[in-house]
């Protein structure tokens, strides 16, 4: 029943999601989804609380496998292969899309080795090298201005919207090819909120981003494409544009506009 | 609004207001007098412990051994050497082993039937007679060797230590918001570095609280001690042998006729309550510094 207004199938796509249905224990959380997430592209995931967009999201980096009782069916592509797949290396997938979350996380150590900390899993660096990694991702994320005089100081004392972009400096710095945010700005004031989302536009030219969030203005912003979802089924998927001005369908244009969710 | 309409607000001409103003100052009576009752036990055994025990406190209590039956003065020398001993070396013992059995519980047991039946075995081990774990260890080890020793000792407050760190490991772990971890899992960090590296980090001195509190726990037991190290009249640090430790000493000199050896009792007692009085006050000011989340 998905409505594709955005002809998909000539781009370069990094993550490609066909028939795939999540269940909760005995609740079906996701029925049937199949969409492209493109290379070097924003894409938004919309609709109202519970439709199941996070749940997607933690498809893409199987996050949902901590938990016994959640399982996916279907297919997800990234990289030529099914993740999805029992043999599938989950540290090395996780190590290749990134996540980043609705509240800061940063890690109980210094601000230095909140970054460190991700790259010592799979790289050896000398230190000169270690340093100079921790202030390129720093820069990526637009924080080492506001902390390079205190990188040994505790993460923790951060503000909020500081916090999050040491978050997403430390999934950067791992060198990932796809970003998920998971409503990153949804615990920011509006400044922090504005600063996450300049960010996003930059982290694009280097990164596939897929991004969930309540805020509708943000996905007009800040994405490429879009992906309208209720009830666990993906109602429309197109670019941004044309999702956002002439939606095929009449439940995308209500909720779009208001009048409902 | 109007006057005909609007509630009477003056507490004498209101009925229900007057009955729930009753009922507070009842509570706040009560309650007050529960925690004067509580309070006033409590100070009444800690300045009888300071005036009986003050006496005894001189530099003789921490240079000299036990005196002999009859002899005078004397101190507890031996009895703290030993106590530290056996308290020291359990902690050694208990403290990694309740931590990484408190980090299986929380991080890789979770609500598996193995990790139920762990918590309910330690919420029993917890709660249970220490005279119960003397025995124990009485009639597995002291038996079959023939001899009380402070191997034995140590072993039998192990046993009642570890259970105290695998709970309050396990309680702390489970303090920390699922979003850390996952964000730690998100990086591709392996199980065991996610649960040291930054669960067990996140929720570092509320362990160490835990590992004190044991510790304070363990070092006034007298009941498992008695069926173990049971005594020695004389300085040793063999742990292969009896050996003589704060609690028994106390408990035995309390209920001799001579006055130097009560005195003594009265000594070591005031000593160990410090002690774990110091113990506690360390938790708290380690605890207060950093609330796990």
């Amino acid at each position: 029943m998905t409505i594709q207004t955005a002809t998909t199938a000539d781009k370069k796509s990094t993550i490609e999601v066909s028939q795939l249905n999540f269940y909760y224990g005995n609740f079906h959380g996701l029925k049937n989804i199949n969409l492209n997430i493109l290379e070097g592209k924003v894409t938004a995931f919309i609709g109202p609380s519970g439709c199941g967009k996070s749940t997607l999201l933690r498809t893409f980096n199987r996050m949902y496998d901590l938990y016994p009782g959640q399982r996916a069916e279907g297919k997800i592509v990234y990289a030529g292969k099914n993740i999805l797949d029992a043999g599938q290396d989950l540290n090395m997938l996780r190590a290749k899309v990134g996540m980043v979350f609705q509240k800061p996380t940063p890690f109980p150590m210094s601000i230095y080795d909140n970054i460190a900390f991700g790259i010592r899993l799979y790289e050896n660096l000398p230190k000169g090298e270690m340093d100079e990694r921790v202030e390129w991702a720093l820069n990526k994320a637009a924080l080492w201005g506001e902390v390079k005089d205190k990188l040994n100081k505790s993460g923790l004392s951060l503000s909020g919207g500081q916090q999050q972009r040491l978050c997403i400096a430390r999934g950067v710095a791992v060198k990932p090819e796809v970003l998920l945010l998971d409503e990153p700005t949804s615990a920011l004031d509006p400044i922090s909120t504005a600063k996450v989302e300049e960010l996003i536009g930059e982290l694009k030219k280097d990164y596939t981003i897929a991004i969930v969030t309540h805020n509708m203005q943000q996905a007009a912003r800040c994405s490429d494409y879009t992906a309208y979802m209720y009830l666990g089924e993906l109602v429309e998927f197109g670019e941004t544009d044309q999702i956002f001005m002439n939606p095929a369908r009449k439940e995308t244009q209500d909720y779009i506009t208001g009048r409902f969710g | 609004m109007k006057p005909d309409t609007q509630i009477e607000l003056k507490a004498e001409m209101n009925p229900v207001y007057r009955r729930r103003l009753l009922q507070h100052r009842l509570g706040m009576v009560f309650s007050f007098l529960a925690m004067a009752l509580g309070l006033i036990v409590l100070m009444w055994i800690l300045l009888t412990l300071l005036s009986k025990g003050f006496n005894a406190l001189n530099l003789g209590l921490l240079t000299q051994n036990t005196p002999s039956p009859g002899g005078t003065g004397g101190g507890l020398l031996n009895p703290i050497a030993g106590s530290l001993m056996m308290v020291g070396i359990a902690t050694l013992i208990s403290t990694p082993i309740g931590i990484l059995a408190g980090i299986y519980l929380a991080e890789y047991g979770e609500d598996s039937k193995l990790a139920q039946v762990t918590r309910f075995v330690t919420d029993i081990m917890l709660s249970a007679p220490s005279i119960v774990i003397g025995l124990f260890v009485y009639a597995i080890y002291v038996a079959n060797v023939g001899h009380f020793s402070g191997w034995a000792g140590t072993f039998a407050i192990s046993l009642i230590a570890i259970p105290v760190v695998v709970r309050t490991t396990d309680n702390m772990l489970k303090l920390v918001p699922g979003s850390l971890r996952e964000a730690a899992f998100s990086l591709g960090a392996p199980r065991w570095k996610v649960a040291t590296m930054v669960r067990l980090r996140a929720v570092k001195a509320g362990v160490v609280t835990g590992v004190l509190l044991a510790v304070a726990r363990i070092s006034g037991e007298t009941a498992p001690l008695l069926f173990t190290a049971l005594n020695n009249q004389f300085f040793s640090t063999n742990m292969n042998r009896p050996i003589a430790n704060l609690p028994v000493v106390i408990n035995q000199f309390a209920m001799s006729p001579y006055d130097n050896w009560v005195s003594l009792a009265w000594g070591g007692a005031l000593l160990i309550t410090l002690s774990v009085l110091a113990l506690n006050i360390l938790s708290r000011t380690m605890f207060s510094q950093k609330v796990p989340g």
